[in-house]
């Protein structure tokens, strides 16, 4: 399916590339003990980004991070004013995050919501040191007090805008695209 | 598209019964953990109302319920309250006015959850109704076999047993057609319902042919005061015939499993070795219950007339 290009890009493969290989030494520049990250994905976007982080890690600090995906549906906020029944994702969480400092990982970071589900979802997972953030994008409009610890580009954009990390030609490559809204006020794609 | 109400597996299309088996995928990944509870039903009330007596189907709701944090009710209205004048439907609108957000319905007239969801604003979800449906128990065993097999699609089922008077065999019976599955049904005679093949399966009274081939084979519970009658002579004779033992698994596929609903009459339908060991899935079975049933409160229970939206936008 390829949408009728009123898309403008924000980031393409490279961009995408250059910004999670910046991360990755931004992480070990800051962290105490690399051997004590702990990566977890937000699905679907967070997914392919936390693997190429920790494929980064190891090539720049020699450090395995485990990958974790964690989905956040059933902990979100408007299931009951909406009555919506999104379908569920995947969560695999590969080992115990008790003592870990955990970097969340999601493409794109708006209200901050999916980040507060994602959290309260890691706690059920036991008790971790420390709780970070990574977004590839920060989009603002914060609605919760939640911050990015590690940003890949920061982009101002119109509420009704929608920002997404799409495959380029169902391929590998991956870019960020900005679109006018296609979601109705209850539903549409994928949350983000 | 998911309706209101979970009265029956014959009022779902296959895409229906796929989405809420790939729901309860997910929710089996919830039992797993060291916490088994997730907050998306915080606030909400589930009643259980059985009016026949179950043990299995209400704890298997109840724990379901409580790992989605709903608040669970237990109401058995016995015999003896109902005969005091008070009707099944004012039984049921008077739970309703407590502003219940799912209604899980047992009881031992076919039709009855129907009734009920027809004069309820709270979904209703059938858990059993006489000789009628159990589409929870159908979908619970649709989800073992994919699990156990990859898929259902092209596969065998043989249903073993007293299909007339089964609501699992009846919902199972949709919900493997539907799937895409060969259904075969095996029995004596008289346990046979008439015009059965109308529902797209084939009967056999030998159970060497039934299960010849078979992928599947699911084994019902005989009620005892259907044995020494006019259904079967004997509980001796039944066993022998249509148990199921390991001897007769040589007829079906070399990787068939067996499935029974619950309780097992060891020796009778099963033999005692196939009720406890491989390939017999009958703990999977249960333990699938549970996370089939979360699915089914997540997707149906509301008192919001749910629009039916995929996904949602937040980020």
């Amino acid at each position: 399916m390829s949408p009728p290009e009123s898309s403008r890009p924000l980031l393409d493969n490279a961009g995408i590339e250059r910004s999670l290989m910046r991360i990755a030494h931004e992480i070990i520049e800051r962290s105490e003990d690399p051997q004590n990250l702990y990566l977890v994905a937000v699905p679907n976007g967070g997914v392919p980004l936390a693997r190429q982080l920790a494929t980064n890690l190891l090539e720049v600090a020699d450090v395995e991070v485990p990958v974790g995906v964690l989905d956040t549906t059933l902990y979100r906020d408007d299931l009951v004013s909406t009555g919506a029944r999104p379908a569920l994702r995947r969560t695999e969480m590969p080992s115990a995050v008790d003592g870990h400092v955990v970097l969340l990982v999601d493409d794109v970071v708006k209200t901050g919501r999916t980040i507060r589900a994602a959290m309260d979802a890691l706690m059920d997972f036991g008790r971790p040191r420390a709780v970070q953030v990574v977004g590839l994008v920060d989009r603002g409009h914060r609605e919760l007090p939640i911050k990015l610890d590690y940003v890949g580009k920061n982009v101002p954009t119109q509420a009704d805008e929608d920002v997404l990390l799409r495959k380029v030609d169902e391929g590998e490559r991956l870019e960020v695209v900005v679109r006018p809204s296609q979601r109705s006020p209850e539903a549409g794609e994928a949350p983000t | 598209m998911i309706g209101r109400d979970l009265l029956g597996i014959e009022d779902l299309d296959r895409e229906e019964i796929e989405r809420i088996l790939d729901t309860a995928e997910h929710m089996v990944e919830i039992g797993e953990r060291e916490v088994k509870k997730v907050p998306t039903l915080r606030g909400r009330t589930v009643v259980n109302l059985f009016f026949e007596s179950s043990t299995r189907t209400r704890a298997s709701f109840e724990i379901a319920g409580k790992r989605l944090s709903a608040d669970v009710v237990n109401f058995s209205p016995s015999a003896s309250s109902l005969k005091k004048a008070e009707s099944i439907l004012d039984t049921a609108r008077t739970l309703d006015a407590m502003d219940p957000d799912a209604v899980v319905v047992r009881h031992s007239v076919a039709g009855v959850p129907h009734r009920i969801a027809a004069v309820l604003d709270a979904p209703v979800i059938n858990a059993g109704d006489g000789a009628h449906e159990h589409p929870t128990q159908a979908l619970l065993d649709a989800l073992t076999v994919r699990q156990q097999k990859g898929r259902v699609d092209g596969l065998t089922v043989a249903i073993v047993g007293d299909i007339l008077h089964s609501r699992v065999a009846r919902s199972n019976i949709h919900a493997f057609r539907k799937l895409g599955a060969e259904v075969r049904l095996a029995a004596p005679p008289p346990m046979i319902p008439a015009n059965v093949e109308s529902l797209g399966v084939k009967a056999y009274t030998s159970l060497r042919e039934a299960l010849d081939g078979a992928d599947v084979i699911m084994a019902l519970r005989i009620q005892n005061e259907r044995l020494g009658g006019a259904y079967v002579p004997s509980i001796r004779e039944y066993s022998a015939t249509f148990g199921i033992d390991r001897m007769k698994l040589d007829y079906a596929k070399e990787d068939v499993i067996v499935m029974h609903p619950g309780p097992v009459n060891r020796g009778v339908e099963l033999s005692h070795d196939l009720a406890d060991h491989r390939p017999s899935v009958i703990l999977d079975q249960v333990r699938n219950g549970v996370a089939l049933r979360m699915a089914v409160l997540y997707l149906f229970s509301g008192r919001a007339t749910a629009p039916e939206t995929s996904e949602g936008a937040s980020q």
